[in-house]
């Protein structure tokens, strides 16, 4: 997927939306806070918005184009949406909801059969019933099949996570995970979560009051980012793909380069994950081991050390990077220095696995 | 009942239907209009939707009798193009109770238009669906109820509606007829055991409407 958002200016109540971007891996997450705009860029790209100056292109299809007045609508774009509220037809049962787009003439994707949307979503039992029976993640799986079906080269998704609780939320972004895979559908999802970006995305773009801040491919945005505005919101310091060795009583053994860590077993099966550990849960210690109840002890050499006001942040190399944020009286007692050795110790629960 | 009230109440019946009929789509497409769009001249066409619900319906009839009459502008096009008549004729009912029942509908129809989230009918947009298409698929079925509710207060005024009809149909019986214009006349001409006959009828009648429509919108909400 190529898709080219040039010159957007879109007035908004607070800022304007301004956009210069190009998104060109399969999936994208736009990031950001709430009211950053994220909405509004990607009615903008379904064609329910006008925006004052905007160049909108899909592939080699120019969907918009203020400057020459030029404008596809909605219907003729081809492009699943899928909004945060769902937009399920309350009038219509499922079965009707799947099959609306599904007789447009403007099939303009891949066509995806009835029976494989509705066997990958897992929805044959739900299909005979009205929606307003559905639950939550019922209802946005049936709102992701009716996308799906109606044969969308470019899928929206705004926020699909964020009305649900958290244990359905580990639910549904398998489904997500297997629609990409399955379908070989680019996907654009907007969110507020850097989790979900990291288990849905490739690359991502960081919107903050109608500013692209950063973009780039997400380890890279969430490992170095660009300001400390970026940082502020992706707000993770050590990030680092890793492999599930093994599960053992809802504890993973995870291999990280040379490294073994553990950590609470994610409840996806999914081998491969990222392996993330904020600054703040690092412990750092003198080499000379002293036992404790902290699963975690890894040896590692200080490459580098940055004051952060109160706080230093201190870069490890213990088989992979790894940073610690530690108070400057407590680098002064431990005589840190670049090159030295020390012990980090990271408590299991604080190791987050997210699957990629 | 006599012939004669048998034949004024089935009048009085099928061009109050026939009215909310003829206005069903216009008043529809203004409704939505009025729901969905901004366009210049939007608050006087509303002001002039609502006038007749409003403005005496004498002074209403008055009107229409001026612009459908011979030497109206309109009745004068229709008479010198299609040698038609309106006034005082079945037709100049019709028109009465059209213009004094339109109000009533396109309100109702406005506000179940408006309360229709206008996500769906973006969303039905994404999935190819054009204009029309959203319209009958989502908009109305979304706004059924609010929609039927309108025509049968449309209706019910339709049956009642006095003033304008006496005004540019007249109370020509076997003609122009209708069950009050007959109530009224009757009274005058002190026969009152007609009167009560055709008032029970009207009773009968009203509460017919208001039942359906009580049953109707049960249903819905099941």
């Amino acid at each position: 997927m190529n898709l080219l958002l040039k010159n957007i200016s879109l007035p908004l109540a607070n800022f304007t939306l301004e956009v210069n971007v190009e998104m060109q891996k399969r999936v994208t997450a736009v990031f950001g806070p709430s009211g950053a705009g994220k909405t509004s860029l990607l009615d903008l790209i379904a064609g329910l918005r006008r925006a004052q100056s905007a160049f909108i292109q899909l592939d080699e299809n120019v969907l918009a184009d203020t400057a020459k007045n030029y404008f596809v609508p909605t219907r003729r774009r081809g492009i699943g949406y899928v909004p945060q509220d769902l937009a399920l037809f309350p009038h219509l049962s499922v079965r009707q909801n799947l099959l609306y787009g599904r007789n447009s003439r403007v099939a303009t994707g891949p066509l995806f059969s009835f029976e494989h949307v509705v066997e990958v979503l897992e929805i044959q039992p739900l299909i005979s019933r009205g929606v307003t029976e559905l639950s939550g993640g019922e209802k946005q799986r049936v709102a992701l099949a009716r996308a799906l079906l109606s044969s969308p080269r470019l899928l929206l998704l705004d926020e699909p996570l964020a009305s649900l609780d958290a244990p359905l939320k580990e639910k549904i972004i398998p489904y997500l995970a297997r629609v990409r895979d399955e379908f070989q559908i680019p996907m654009l999802c907007v969110t507020h979560d850097r989790f979900e970006a990291l288990a849905l995305a490739d690359e991502i773009v960081v919107l903050v009051g109608g500013q692209v801040l950063q973009t780039g491919p997400v380890l890279d945005v969430f490992n170095r980012p660009a300001s400390a505005e970026v940082a502020k919101f992706v707000g993770v310091e050590t990030l680092h793909p890793g492999q599930i060795e093994s599960v053992n009583e809802g504890l993973a053994t995870v291999s990280v380069n040379r490294t073994t860590l553990t950590a609470l077993a994610p409840p996806t099966a999914s081998r491969d994950v990222f392996v993330c550990i904020r600054g703040e849960d690092v412990i750092l210690q003198h080499a000379a081991a002293v036992a404790s109840s902290v699963r975690n002890r890894l040896s590692a050499r200080i490459v580098a050390l940055r004051t952060e006001g109160a706080l230093v942040r201190v870069e490890l190399d213990a088989g992979f990077p790894l940073f610690a944020l530690i108070t400057r009286p407590a680098c002064v007692e431990l005589a840190l220095r670049e090159g030295g050795q020390v012990t980090a110790l990271i408590k299991t629960p604080a190791i987050h696995l997210v699957p990629r | 009942m006599t012939s004669d009230e048998w034949q004024i109440v089935w009048f009085t019946a099928w061009v109050s239907a026939l009215s909310t009929l003829v206005i069903l789509p216009f008043g529809l497409a203004l409704a939505w209009a009025l729901a969905r769009r901004d366009w210049p001249g939007k608050s006087i066409v509303e002001t002039f939707v609502s006038l007749p619900l409003v403005m005496p319906p004498v002074a209403t009839g008055l009107i229409l009798l001026k612009l459908f009459g011979r030497r109206g502008g309109i009745g004068g096009f229709l008479h010198d193009k299609f040698n038609l008549d309106v006034i005082f004729t079945w037709r100049a009912v019709l028109l009465a109770l059209s213009v004094m029942s339109l109000p009533l509908l396109v309100r109702a129809a406005r506000v179940a238009f408006e309360e229709v989230n206008p996500r769906l009918e973006q969303i039905a947009r994404t999935l190819g669906a054009g204009d029309w298409r959203v319209f009958f698929t989502i908009t109305v079925p979304l706004a059924a109820r609010g929609i039927v509710g309108g025509m049968l207060l449309a209706f019910a005024r339709a049956l009642g509606e006095f003033g304008a009809t006496i005004m540019v149909a007249g109370s020509i019986p076997g003609k122009t007829q209708t069950i009050s214009l007959a109530i009224f006349q009757n009274v005058q001409l002190g026969d009152d055991t007609h009167a009560y006959r055709l008032l029970g009828v009207s009773v009968v009648l009203a509460f017919a409407a208001v039942w359906c429509s009580e049953l109707f919108l049960r249903r819905r909400k099941k």
